[in-house]
């Protein structure tokens, strides 16, 4: 989903980026204030920042015969939210842009967007919705991370499609060429990542049950499986 | 082997043979990055296109980073990331067979005990 240096007009780089800022402020105190209010959801937010670090490290073969990488956002939206999840994706999209040529500063704005609000915002809607119409936690968990990995490279396509509107069928036409570079790949990859989400959840619910109930993930005392 | 465990290994074993899968599947297949393919599109969309900005690393060392020392650089990304959630896991499995262990014990082995280890200060309210 990394729009590579340089392949974004500077206009588009620029609204990209004034889009973002509202998120990340409003990350950055949500994360304040969630540390304020129980300093154990640090330790939490370290691992689902470094989650991100992994998952989105790793380039995976996918059946298209292209390789790909996932995007480890869906875990921190699931348990803090998505607001806190843009400070740990920029910080990611920066290392990698900065010290892996991969992604780019100019294109950083696009590429927090799609990775850092709009993926987990829709996985953290997934999961909400799941839990209100009672589907099985750990399906839900699994629904939630793989569709929000899979809608962040939906929203790449999306922005280079505006960006670069086809010569003969304009945006749609662009965004259908692009969503077929992207959506083919990654789908077996954003099952994975839903795989892996429900594993290491799975993990925390067996050993981090304090820090779990401390971001309300679980019920105090209750039994939440 | 509890219900969780069991859960775990068979999601493991899934996510490993769709990651496998294609390797094995597709022979011959380049397997090139999605990412390179988004920008590819974008040059045959626009006939053509320079990007109009150069990454700082490719800047400062004066022209692409080597692939040996970019799959270096993507180990160092994975390196944190693993150390951190194994640094922290690790401590959670410890605490919470310490705190088992110390919940069903009489009180002077609790007191015994407590010096070998700092599960105490961390258990669980």
């Amino acid at each position: 989903m990394h729009i590579m240096e340089g392949y974004l007009p500077a206009g588009y780089c620029v609204a990209w980026g004034a889009i973002c800022l509202p998120f990340l402020v409003a990350g950055y105190f949500s994360i304040k204030r969630m540390s304020k209010r129980n300093r154990k959801t640090i330790v939490l937010l370290a691992m689902a920042g470094a989650f991100i670090f992994v998952i989105s490290s790793l380039k995976i073969p996918s059946v298209t015969g292209s390789c790909s990488h996932m995007t480890g956002t869906g875990l921190g939206a699931i348990l803090f939210g998505p607001l806190p999840v843009s400070i740990l994706g920029v910080i990611v999209l920066l290392f990698q842009a900065i010290l892996l040529a991969h992604g780019g500063l100019t294109t950083l704005g696009a590429n927090t967007f799609s990775m850092a609000i709009a993926g987990p915002f829709v996985s953290y809607g997934i999961y909400i919705l799941c839990k209100r119409i009672h589907v099985n936690k750990r399906v839900g968990i699994f629904l939630a991370a793989s569709i929000g990995d899979l809608f962040t490279y939906c929203v790449t396509a999306f922005q280079l499609a505006l960006a670069y509107p086809s010569a003969d069928g304009g945006v749609m036409a662009s965004m259908i060429k692009f969503l077929a570079v992207y959506a083919p790949t990654q789908v077996p990859l954003a099952i994975v990542e839903g795989l892996l989400t429900v594993i290491i959840i799975i993990g925390l619910e067996s050993f981090a049950r304090p820090e779990l109930e401390g971001v309300g993930f679980m019920k105090e005392g209750g039994d939440d499986e | 082997m509890s219900r969780n465990t069991k859960t775990v290994l068979v999601l493991s074993v899934i996510a490993l043979v769709i990651v496998s899968f294609p390797l094995f599947a597709l022979k011959g297949a380049t397997f090139s990055g999605s990412d390179d393919a988004g920008s590819e599109t974008v040059e045959e969309i626009e006939g053509g296109y320079t990007p109009w900005f150069t990454p700082v690393l490719e800047q400062l060392i004066g022209g692409e980073i080597p692939e040996e020392v970019e799959s270096l650089l993507f180990c160092v990304q994975t390196g944190i990331g693993v150390g951190i959630i194994a640094f922290f896991f690790g401590r959670f499995v410890e605490r919470s067979k310490w705190t088992k262990r110390l919940a069903g014990k009489p009180e002077d082995h609790v007191v015994d005990s407590s010096d070998t280890h700092d599960a105490t200060d961390e258990a669980p309210r």
